[in-house]
């Protein structure tokens, strides 16, 4: 976590949003309903919800693109709503699908965007060959994007949103459909805009990206902020916190009282049987990401042993601990080896910031 | 650089400058694909021309001088649905399914601004087809209708019907929903092209009043008619500042509802 510097009285917060709400016509609820929240400069601030959550309708607002029901949002100072040009001076918008103007090359989209925003053409020329160079896109320049990749397309628009040097930067899903290669391209791009001092605000429902990118995250449903925190103090809200999953090798006929015993470790609240194809966790605790996430330690063979029937493979369990898991380790262990049976797989698992989200807002689709 | 960033960032905007790149983009964007712009905008005047001002007269179908009173249509025509179609179809892909237009959308100039550029736009692609049109129509009829000292009444015709159609296709592109832009074409092209006085001059209708009235709600009456006058003073024609004056209350009345409906799309 970055130490917050305590910041002069005096300085502007780059984003700030007062009881926004929008309603559109013709709907019974609002989309945004009372949301109020402040971003710090140079913060990356995550919007989380499922769709429909009012994420987009939030950031639609602060990027001049919404006009609100009630309420506020200004952007380094500047009120979204009375002085939109002043405010879209201030900011740079990457959507989450390519907007890119198809009729122009990659090079003259960041030229024309900055042109747009009144940057002189020496100043754009530089400043397009320069982050051009920056995001790899050297031998593409001058093709027409119609072709590009998806990746390369989110490359050039990112490129394209820091032309006119904004002060603040929202990031729609920036991520969705890339490649694993791409996907750690953009955020080693927002790490390092991060650390030349732009404010984000990133929405996005990969709890993944929200944890390795976030300082602060915000869990939106039904047009209300449910929860918003670091993203380790959200997942310290959670009920149940740390699990440890266990794969003993035992015979049949001593598994009851293995269990038993398991259970009598003082430290252990619950324990529940877990078969290897069953996946993730059950209710409450967290979908597939969670044992990726908090899961095997790195070295761990990604797969496991080969799939087998319950009754003959290891007994798996997932002991629910209401202590550091670690510590229940050696206690475990020794009540293994005490009913020789033989401990194969351990692994320490925290919750994540999905299982959070899905504690807030359930776990009904949409 | 905090500096010159500060101090650049605290002038105000030059709206003016704002305007010009935009319009600089879609102008660089045409001048590339010239030989098709000037295809596109050529071959159905050409053809209209070429059957109804030589064929059918060569067949002796039409009295002589009748491809001279069809010319200024024609031209008007042109200059009209030039503009009408250089915004409405492409207004329609850019907002829903390229969204091409989002980046202009979020520069900082009012939302307006943008629909006017869109509108001005169109008039300059709209003009060129126009001017063009003369070449053509003098190699297609062996001549054509040309009064120099009328050249202003003729500029005037051509700059407001440009702009009007401009903001017709304007109208026309942010009200129709996005599914509907086939049918909009047919049920709106279709009969404007066809009761806009240009193969028959506006007078010559009194045989048929009925028509002469439906033609008068159509803003393209006023452009052909009053490049007719400019072109041919002696020639039938509706009165020139009448024909000047519905085509400004047009070009005004479109323009509100176009730039209204270009902002109802664009800001939510």
């Amino acid at each position: 976590m970055k130490a917050t510097t305590p910041e002069p009285a005096a300085e502007i917060s780059p984003v700030t949003v007062e009881n926004l709400v929008k309603r559109y016509p013709k709907r019974p609820v609002n989309a945004v309903d009372g949301v109020s929240f402040e971003v710090r400069r140079g913060e990356v601030f995550g919007l989380l919800g499922p769709n429909g959550a009012g994420k987009t309708t939030t950031v639609g607002v602060l990027t001049t693109r919404v006009k609100p029901t009630s309420g506020r949002g200004t952007i380094a100072g500047i009120d979204v709503t009375h002085d939109p040009v002043g405010a879209r001076r201030r900011l740079g918008v990457v959507p989450q699908r390519s907007n890119l103007d198809r009729s122009l090359s990659a090079r003259q989209n960041l030229l024309f965007h900055a042109a747009y925003h009144g940057i002189p053409a020496d100043e754009r020329r530089r400043r397009a060959q320069a982050v051009i160079e920056q995001f790899g896109l050297a031998d593409r320049a001058d093709d027409k994007v119609d072709f590009f990749s998806g990746g390369q397309a989110q490359r050039i628009m990112i490129a394209r949103a820091l032309m006119h040097e904004p002060d603040v930067l929202f990031l729609d899903e920036p991520t969705t459909g890339l490649d694993p290669q791409a996907r750690l391209f953009v955020w080693d791009r927002i790490r390092e805009l991060r650390g030349r001092g732009v404010t984000m605000i990133l929405t996005t429902h990969d709890m993944d990206e929200a944890t390795q990118l976030c300082e602060r995250v915000g869990i939106m449903d039904h047009g209300k902020i449910l929860a918003m925190d670091t993203p380790e103090a959200l997942t310290a809200t959670v009920p149940g916190k740390n699990t440890l999953e266990v794969g003993i090798k035992t015979n049949q006929a001593d598994r009851e009282k293995l269990v038993a015993a398991l259970g009598a470790i003082a430290g252990v609240e619950k324990i529940e049987r877990v078969t290897k194809d069953q996946g993730g966790p059950p209710a409450g605790m967290g979908g597939p990401w969670a044992a990726m996430m908090g899961g095997p330690p790195r070295g761990a063979p990604p797969q496991g042993p080969p799939p087998q029937p319950d009754s003959s493979g290891p007994l798996r369990l997932r002991l629910y601990v209401t202590v550091e898991a670690p510590l229940i380790v050696a206690p475990v262990a020794r009540v293994v080896t005490e009913a020789q049976a033989e401990l194969q797989e351990l692994a320490i698992g925290k919750p994540s910031l999905e299982d959070v989200f899905i504690h807030l807002t359930g776990r009904a689709l949409r | 650089m905090a500096v010159a960033v500060a101090s650049e960032r605290n002038a105000p905007v030059n709206y003016l400058a704002v305007f010009g790149a935009i319009l600089n983009r879609d102008i660089t964007v045409t001048i590339r694909e010239f030989p098709a712009f000037l295809a596109q905008v050529i071959l159905q005047p050409l053809f209209m021309l070429f059957v109804f001002g030589r064929v059918l007269a060569d067949l002796g179908f039409t009295r002589a001088g009748y491809a001279a009173q069809l010319f200024p249509g024609i031209v008007a025509l042109t200059v009209a649905i030039t503009a009408v179609q250089a915004v409405a179809f492409p207004l329609v892909i850019e907002f829903s399914f390229t969204k091409e237009i989002e980046d202009r959308l979020l520069a900082p100039i009012p939302t307006s601004l943008v629909a006017l550029e869109k509108i001005v736009f169109a008039a300059i692609r709209a003009l060129i087809a126009g001017v063009v049109m003369f070449p053509v129509g003098y190699l297609v009829l062996g001549s054509v209708p040309f009064d120099l000292g009328r050249l202003p009444l003729l500029v005037f015709f051509f700059v407001v019907g440009s702009l009007a159609g401009g903001a017709l296709g304007l109208t026309l592109g942010t009200l129709t929903p996005p599914n509907r832009i086939n049918i909009m074409f047919a049920i709106v092209l279709t009969p404007i092209i066809f009761t806009g006085c240009t193969q028959y001059p506006w007078p010559s209708l009194s045989r048929l009043p009925w028509f002469q009235v439906v033609t008068l709600f159509n803003p393209i009456t006023y452009v052909s008619e009053g490049i007719r006058s400019s072109l041919i003073p002696h020639g039938p024609h509706m009165t020139t500042w009448i024909a000047a004056l519905m085509l400004t209350v047009a070009l005004v009345g479109f323009s509100y509802v176009g730039v209204t409906g270009f902002r109802r799309r664009a800001i939510d």
